[in-house]
């Protein structure tokens, strides 16, 4: 895996990110400046993490989402590679128009910070393949605006074409208005693109793989990301 | 020139922020206020004197950047 990392100002879990890459695949993540305009060569990972670019500013992810590295990520995902997009690694990649749709204002108002449970809804893709379809894991949300929303068509379409591939649910797997923590379209908690090589999500897989942090249900993801890769290689 | 963009959210989208306003407004007893959507007014200079390249430039700014016209309409508005 050669992962590249992106880092805008007031991003804040790069690091947290970078040691989850480096724990499971083994190979050290480069960081990737905003204002570069290329990916280092070979990179076959672009991780797009969590925090506060440019402190929310205008929109969640509006201002980072125009950075210029961003030009050559939509390039580059164009070619098929695989782009991860965390918390408002998402809003950035929603705001940049390589994912569909927006993440709103939580529908109750209040920021959410706590463990939560998603429902992994299909183990085929490189995004879920460390998972069993149907599989409960439990992973944090630290977010505002995770609300996701789109138009009826583009959510028909996302529904239809199996692109949900996360979504808020109680420990046993139930999906209901209790358990959607912030309001989102059926729940929504990471989609991807139309030729699935881009995933964004509100939860924190990057913070659940190591037993100090008391529970490892995110290590599949980022597992699932390094045997995909070494396959293709 | 100095000119100002005007960025609201479309109809039917969810604004809780409103909502909230809508709810202290209630609260502080001002009478008559049905409802409340909030939104956003950028005030902007422009070097340019031309209206019709500084309205070209406006809708340009709105278009990519100052909206996200998923769920926002703006409005461009020449002040002279």
């Amino acid at each position: 895996m050669k992962a590249a990392i992106l880092v805008f100002p007031g991003i804040n879990r790069e690091r947290d990110m970078a040691r989850a890459l480096r724990l499971i695949s083994g190979h050290e993540p480069a960081m990737v400046w905003h204002a570069e305009t290329s990916l280092p060569s070979g990179t076959d990972l672009v991780v797009v993490p969590g925090g506060f670019s440019y402190g929310d500013y205008l929109r969640c992810g509006a201002i980072a989402a125009r950075a210029p590295v961003m030009d050559a990520v939509r390039d580059y995902a164009a070619k098929g590679g695989l782009v991860l997009g965390v918390c408002n690694g998402f809003q950035i990649l929603c705001e940049s128009g390589l994912l569909p749709g927006v993440l709103m204002r939580n529908a109750r108002l209040k920021f959410i910070c706590h463990d939560v449970h998603l429902r992994v809804e299909r183990s085929d893709t490189p995004f879920t393949r460390g998972y069993n379809a149907g599989q409960v894991i439990r992973v944090p949300v630290a977010h505002g605006e995770g609300n996701y929303e789109a138009d009826e068509e583009t959510i028909k379409r996302l529904e239809g074409e199996g692109r949900v591939l996360y979504r808020y649910c109680s420990a046993d797997g139930v999906v209901d208005e209790a358990h959607n923590i912030n309001g989102a379209a059926h729940s929504i908690a990471g989609i991807v693109n139309d030729k699935g090589n881009v995933l964004g999500m509100m939860p924190h897989p990057e913070n659940h793989v190591e037993d100090i942090m008391g529970c490892t249900d995110g290590r599949g993801l980022f597992a699932g990301l390094a045997q995909h890769l070494e396959k293709a290689a | 020139m100095k000119a100002r963009v005007t960025v609201t959210l479309k109809t039917g989208i969810l604004d809780p922020q409103g909502k909230a306003i809508e709810g202290a407004l209630k609260s502080l007893g001002v009478d008559g206020v049905a409802s409340v959507r909030q939104g956003k007014v950028f005030d902007i200079e422009l070097a340019a004197a031309d209206k019709a390249k500084a309205e070209a430039a406006l809708k340009e700014a709105a278009d990519k950047l100052l909206a996200n016209t998923v769920i926002e309409n703006y409005r461009v508005e020449l002040l002279g």
